[in-house]
């Protein structure tokens, strides 16, 4: 494997995504994901690719759109309410059956909130956010090497469904520089074949056919029959997505195990030194990680909750969302408790551990 | 073995920059290193700092809540964190700008004049450098010869004068640490 290298988050998913193939990239700065912008300006054009700051963060991803459309990598990024102006464009895209990546690098809200990390916008990701009937495949990294790893993934699975992907990270992830190893750059011949899987649907100069506007990109549909149609093809594709693309990690756990905590990224790093300091204890206590946090690995919590699990505990830097498809999961057989901080404020091991052992 | 780290300083003393080379280093070494700064609006005269954190196993959480060692480059960083070192735990402060230091017996602390060190060396860039030559010369939890190598990397042709300066200043700390 390649050397490694001590990087930012923001950084990383940025050199990753250049690596993956994106070559057109559209935003506007924002504290905590200035340096994936910053970044990008710097990268973009030694790969003669495309770099705009744009004027706002809506044109930004109405760029992703037309760049998609052509069937091209494209990204977004910005941090949370920047992501509440582009919720209109995503949903836009899902509409049009359109790929694009985009990074949130989540900080505390609502409405302007303050520039630390938190996980405020879950529902906005995973619940809808924009309008009408779509889904975002959402992914939540928890280490710098996830975040930059996510970048390919991201780019895959949007271009396998046609659909657009959210990379759910927070402010800690962005700023905190780990050790990252790099997919290596994808030759001329992939990036080419890359754009040549889309030439089916996108808009394409193609010399053999006069009409060249053969190809429609569009999320407008007025005949409800029509559409219907349209909608119903969509929720099969989301069906397709929840079978196969769910994605997470089990963390201690074993027959031994008497609680399970359920968290996820930043959050999820934290429980983990909880429980290391509960296992030297010997107390067992499990982890369930979604990695995908739609489609949600809602059996993947049901399959742990043995005749010795007690509680599950949700650790979650918010007032209490993702807590709600935990509950789903566990169905009401044992009780659901709940740890939340807000503010951009992180919780502590120990404040984890007190959840845990009911102090 | 796990190390936890703060380093903390007023803007500009190179407190983070303690972090990052620290934690390079633990890489460079093999090791699990990761480097979490505070950012945003840091009042003036308060505190820019980061968490480091060196371990032979995956790091979980980055955040350092008691960190085993404390690098305190002015005073309001010991009044911040002194308290949360960890029993038996190191605190090495910069005595040039730290007039009240610690009330704890419980701690091991290297104090040093950093300022007035680095300024004899030629150039108070350096006095982070100083607070690193007394980490190892203390702990050893990263080789002197990593960091030169990862100076020399992209000093040796850019600033061959500030290399041999910041060489200088870990040598002198190293040297502090050991004492």
């Amino acid at each position: 494997m390649a050397e490694k290298v001590l990087m930012k988050g923001n950084e990383a998913v940025a050199e990753a995504a250049i690596r993956a193939g994106c070559r057109l990239y559209f935003a506007y700065p924002i504290t905590p994901q200035s340096e994936l912008i910053e970044y990008m300006s710097k990268m973009m054009p030694k790969v003669d690719g495309v770099f705009v700051q744009a004027e706002s963060e809506i044109a930004a991803i109405n760029m992703v759109y037309g760049a998609s459309g052509c069937g091209r990598r494209a990204m977004t990024s910005s941090s949370s309410p920047g992501i509440s102006l582009k919720m209109e464009g995503i949903s836009y895209l899902a509409g049009a059956n359109l790929p694009a990546v985009i990074v949130n690098v989540q900080r505390g809200g609502p409405g302007l909130g303050d520039i630390q990390p938190a996980q405020g916008d879950y529902f906005q990701a995973t619940k809808g956010g924009g309008h009408g009937d779509y889904r975002l495949i959402v992914l939540a990294p928890s280490t710098v090497q996830e975040f930059a790893d996510m970048a390919d993934l991201a780019f895959d699975l949007g271009d396998k469904y046609r659909n657009p992907v959210m990379i759910l990270s927070d402010g800690l992830l962005g700023q905190m520089m780990e050790p990252v190893e790099f997919k290596p750059y994808k030759t001329e011949e992939e990036l080419k074949q890359l754009d040549e899987q889309h030439f089916d649907w996108c808009m394409h100069s193609n010399e053999d056919e006069p009409n060249h506007h053969h190809h429609e990109i569009n999320s407008l549909e007025i005949d409800p029959l029509v559409l219907e149609q349209h909608v119903i093809k969509l929720g099969k594709k989301y069906d397709l997505i929840e079978k196969n693309e769910i994605k997470f990690e089990e963390y201690n756990i074993s027959d031994e195990n008497d609680v399970i905590v359920v968290a996820f990224g930043t959050a999820a790093r934290i429980a983990k030194s909880a429980i290391d300091e509960l296992q030297e204890v010997g107390k067992s206590v499990g982890m369930i990680r979604p990695i995908t946090v739609w489609p949600y690995p809602y059996e993947a919590i049901s399959n742990v909750l043995h005749y010795k699990v007690k509680k599950v505990v949700v650790c979650e830097l918010n007032l209490g969302q993702m807590v709600e498809d935990v509950r789903l999961a566990v169905n009401g057989k044992i009780p659901v408790e709940f740890l939340g901080k807000v503010g951009g404020i992180l919780f502590t091991p120990d404040e984890i551990k007190a959840k845990i052992l009911d102090k | 073995m796990k190390t936890e780290i703060i380093s903390s300083g007023f803007g500009g003393q190179g407190a983070l920059t303690i972090g990052k080379f620290l934690a390079k280093a633990g890489m460079g070494e093999g090791l699990n290193v990761s480097w979490l700064p505070s950012y945003g609006p840091e009042m003036r005269g308060g505190t820019a700092n980061v968490s480091a954190v060196i371990s032979d196993k995956p790091i979980a959480s980055p955040l350092v809540t008691y960190p085993d060692i404390l690098i305190a480059l002015n005073q309001p960083s010991i009044d911040k964190f002194g308290p949360d070192i960890k029993k038996n735990g190191l605190l090495i402060y910069n005595t040039d700008m730290c007039p009240h230091g610690i009330k704890r017996e419980d701690i091991t602390v290297i104090k040093a004049p950093m300022n007035q060190i680095a300024k004899e060396i030629g150039t108070m860039m350096v006095l982070n450098m100083v607070a690193i030559g007394i980490v190892i010369g203390k702990t050893g939890i990263v080789k002197y010869e990593t960091l030169e190598k990862d100076l020399s990397g992209f000093l040796k042709k850019k600033n061959p004068e500030l290399l041999e300066a910041n060489l200088k200043a870990i040598k002198k700390g190293i040297e502090i640490g050991k004492e």
